[in-house]
């Protein structure tokens, strides 16, 4: 209830720490591992080798990390929080998919291969899919019900769509492969500049929505006679989304999972009050994703894991032991 | 949040002895004495295309507890939603307090106007207190977070409904007599001078709704005016202070129970045949339907009727 007590203020501050240390973990860890007084001198001193690795290699990864798992991890607590389905993740309502379809249409019939070319048509895929979400599932007689069966529908289709083209076009498969499953490695700090003024957008709209949703999650009437406006807030939220997905789906590739996970897990912690869970997300999914992408770096030497597939690897066994642990929350 | 309005909403010891109409004056409706702050005119109501009522004209009477009773599907719920605005009506108006009520903005009027739909959904894994405190939205903004008043204002409510001993109990594990009331708390938290309830009394037993009923007179003596639908005639007649009876989306009867309420009027509304006789308790019309097959009347001995079973 109203003034968050101590433990919730401790827990935002060991999960802080925890997301600094990840952070720090990050930099140190791959092909050539530094200790911390390298990393310090490879963050500072341009003189060093380390300087190189570190600005070059790591410092961009890891920063593409945290904003992407920012971005995730907000989606999915949004999104969960919209359709109050507990299953909704960024997959759930077609926008990764819609992402995907616009940008393997781009490289495979434009030759489009760069961040910046493509990063457009994902928020257009993206876009696309949520206005058509709206027309479908929204409006004014929009319910959880009808938005996710909605979203379902368009992610089959769209799926078949950006399998069919892999498979026609062989010659970009390979690009696109990797670019499908959802990487780390190759983040550039051009791409991680292009990516971070979208997902602080949709941070503030987040950050704006979250009483309006609290309102919501207690159904529309409620909502409405509350003097919410359930219309204006879902609209507002799939634009969240859209910004969210679209950007992180831009800058690595779809990275599934987290934003299912992450929510579920923190709403252990803080409950239902979006106020908290929001936040609390925006931390945990960053700390995941990064870690993800740290075991990736030293489980298969010399080779890398993408974090893509790590992030299902490790999480969802996990997701299913804390599923048949405590019953996952219907909201 | 004037401190007039302050003082016409919670605070429930005060509250019971206070005149109902110096209450209302202080919320301040005296200008327009006249006028019932809350009434609808020419109202057509319906859901996509289907016309559920059509040409309604209601007027809910200053401070009285007013009940909407009919057979189901009749358009009281819907009525309802409309007066709160959740509802945008076909055709009409819905006015409060001199303005269409499609023009207030909508925190202004969550201020003035509480509604208790029938389809609240409690989050799981929320407590008491936090669902209260979230009738404090209106009261709230962005730069205006949680404060002392809103603190105070949960704290009220909850002792207020009598669930202030569950506060940091989860709402899932509740009673569904302790739950309603719970909503209702979270409804007086958004402080409001007008408070509807949707059928607050479905799916309790008859001990919770006697005291969700209770609870709901409490408030209106505390100088609220309350609207409340029901589906139980009896605690209808023995509750309201103004009953509004409809069928089919029309209103066929409105004004006190002891005149609304008639053995005629029951047959036209409910399609059932019935005595009225007085309530022993509280002396209010109370409904005894007619037995089955009881040929030229009811004088038959009362052996006949306990034998009579449930087909």
């Amino acid at each position: 209830m109203s003034p968050p007590p101590l433990s919730r203020a401790r827990r935002f501050a060991a999960a802080a720490v925890l997301l600094a240390a990840v952070l720090a973990l990050s930099l140190a860890v791959g092909a050539r591992p530094l200790g911390p007084d390298e990393v310090w001198r490879g963050l500072t001193d341009s003189g060093t080798e380390a300087y190189a690795v570190v600005h070059q290699m790591r410092l961009p990864r890891t920063l593409l990390g945290l904003v992407v798992g920012v971005a995730l991890g907000l989606a999915g607590a949004l999104m969960q929080s919209l359709t109050r389905n507990p299953l909704a993740d960024p997959g759930l309502l077609g926008i990764n998919v819609g992402a995907s379809a616009a940008v393997v249409t781009a490289i495979s019939f434009l030759g489009v291969t760069s961040f910046a070319g493509y990063v457009w048509f994902a928020f257009a895929g993206a876009g696309a899919v949520a206005v058509l979400l709206y027309g479908i599932g929204g409006g004014r007689a929009a319910t959880p019900a009808r938005l996710a069966l909605a979203g379902a529908a368009i992610n089959a289709a769209l799926y078949s769509y950006v399998s069919a083209v892999q498979l026609l076009d062989t010659a970009s498969l390979d690009r696109m492969r990797f670019w499908t499953v959802g990487s780390l490695a190759a983040a550039q700090t051009s791409t991680v500049q292009k990516v971070t003024p979208f997902v602080l957008v949709g941070v503030v709209l987040a950050v704006v929505l979250a009483r309006p949703l609290n309102a919501l999650a207690m159904g529309d009437d409620t909502a409405r006679a509350l003097g919410a406006r359930p219309a204006l807030v879902r609209g507002t939220g799939i634009a969240a989304v859209t910004l969210l997905c679209g950007a992180a789906t831009a800058a690595c590739g779809p990275v599934v999972f987290l934003g299912l996970m992450v929510p579920h897990l923190v709403r252990a912690i803080t409950g239902p009050d979006l106020r908290f869970l929001l936040p609390y997300s925006a931390l945990a999914a960053p700390v995941l994703m990064l870690g993800a992408d740290v075991v990736g770096r030293v489980v298969a030497r010399p080779g890398e894991v993408q974090v893509g597939v790590l992030t299902v690897v490790l999480g969802g066994p996990f997701f299913l032991f804390f599923v048949r642990r405590r019953k996952v929350a219907a909201l | 949040m004037t401190p007039a309005k302050t003082g016409a909403s919670i605070t429930a010891k005060t509250g019971a002895s206070t005149p109902a109409k110096a209450t209302d004056a202080a919320a301040g409706t005296h200008a327009e004495s006249a006028a019932p702050r809350l009434a609808a005119s020419g109202l057509t109501l319906a859901y996509d295309r289907r016309v559920i009522a059509e040409g309604l004209d209601v007027a809910i009477p200053d401070a009285s507890f007013t009940v909407v009773v009919g057979p189901n599907a009749c358009g009281k719920s819907t009525l309802l939603r409309a007066l709160a605005r959740v509802l945008r009506p076909t055709a009409g108006t819905v006015t409060l307090d001199g303005e269409k009520i499609a023009s207030w903005p909508a925190r202004k009027l969550a201020r003035t106007l509480g509604l208790l739909p029938q389809s609240s959904v409690a989050p799981e894994g929320i407590t008491v207190a936090d669902l209260v405190a979230r009738g404090r939205y209106p009261h709230q903004g962005l730069l205006r977070q949680w404060s002392r008043e809103d603190e105070r204002v949960v704290a009220e409510s909850m002792e207020a409904t009598g669930v202030a001993a569950l506060a940091s109990r989860g709402v899932d594990e509740l009673s569904g007599g302790q739950r309603q009331r719970v909503w209702i708390a979270m409804a007086l938290a958004q402080q409001t001078s007008l408070l509807l309830l949707d059928e607050p009394t479905t799916f309790l037993d008859i001990a919770h709704q006697i005291e969700v009923l209770d609870l709901c007179a409490r408030l209106h003596a505390e100088g609220r005016t309350v609207v409340a639908v029901l589906h139980d005639l009896n605690q209808a007649a023995r509750y309201a202070t103004h009953l509004v009876a409809m069928r089919d989306g029309r209103i066929v009867a409105e004004g006190p129970p002891a005149e609304v309420v008639t053995a005629d009027r029951v047959a036209e509304v409910f399609g059932l045949r019935c005595r009225v006789i007085d309530d022993p308790e509280s002396g209010t019309p109370l409904v005894v339907p007619a037995a089955p097959a009881a040929g030229s009347g009811s004088s038959g001995s009362p052996g006949n009727v306990v034998k009579v079973t449930q087909v």
